[in-house]
């Protein structure tokens, strides 16, 4: 196995299900679950609240997390949220 | 009684990141108005920034032991409120009670917090909270009505905090 695909499985994901729920419960949530996270674990978020196409990139923008991919579908979203190294 | 104040701090080397900060008036007392300070500070901190509310006039009953948890919404010069009467008809008794009650049932449908729950989420979080106390000498608030963890502090207080913010609002 080479030392990139070594790394590339140590890399957690967790899932947070966001659905039904309205601002500021899908950010909020979502930080509380980042700050148990390492930096470079991926949290896999999903919401439906019609503002979370705006307010997850401006989440991951304001805290220094990457947001890696948006899947839309027709009633939800899934995003998958890097967290970053700040402290 | 004369207390020693302690010197200012000295400034450490390498201080960590400045972090935003976003300072809220809270000057209404119902129910539909205690939402949107709550979601503001709430959502404030979980962008890693702090947050402070300065709680002033009618807003000071969202920290009222006895009355934050039970706000109000207006049936009567409200035309946007949650049921829709002619004044006259929302002068009648019961008619505040009942659009609260249509409020805190679209509230919980919509799986929103209460604001007793907005206040531990906040507070959870640091969000500072300030009790104005200009408005606890008029309207005869004291300091064992309001819920733990409110600082009691006058405008100039505030303003300090507020001189380092990046966002102030006023709602």
């Amino acid at each position: 196995m080479s030392t990139e695909e070594t790394i590339a499985t140590e890399i957690e994901v967790y899932d947070l299900d966001c659905a039904g729920l309205l601002c500021p419960l899908p950010v909020y949530k979502a930080a509380l679950a980042l700050a148990k996270l390492e930096p470079g674990d991926r949290l896999r978020l999903i919401t439906t609240d019609l503002g979370a196409l705006e307010d997850i990139p401006a989440m991951t923008r304001q805290r220094g997390d990457t947001l890696v991919s948006v899947d839309r579908e027709v009633d939800r979203q899934t995003f998958l949220i890097q967290k970053g190294t700040q402290p | 009684m004369t207390t020693e104040l302690a010197p200012e701090p000295t400034p450490i080397a390498e201080a960590p990141p400045r972090r935003k900060r976003i300072a809220i008036v809270a000057s209404k007392g119902t129910l539909d108005g205690a939402y949107p300070p709550m979601i503001l500070a709430s959502t404030a901190v979980s962008l890693d920034w702090e947050a402070g509310i300065y709680f002033t006039f009618y807003g000071l009953d969202i920290l009222h032991a006895e009355r934050f948890d039970k706000l109000k919404v207006a049936s009567l010069a409200n035309p946007a409120g949650p049921i829709q009467l002619p004044n006259i008809l929302g002068a009648l008794p019961g008619a505040t009670a009942a659009a609260t009650k249509v409020m805190k049932t679209w509230m919980t449908d919509a799986r929103m917090p209460t604001i007793p729950e907005f206040i531990d989420m906040t507070q959870e979080l640091g969000v500072r909270f300030f009790a104005c106390a200009t408005t606890m000498g008029v309207m005869g608030v004291k300091e064992s009505d309001l819920i733990p963890g409110a600082d009691i502090a006058g405008a100039a207080a505030f303003l300090d905090y507020a001189a380092d913010a990046d966002v102030s609002l006023f709602v």
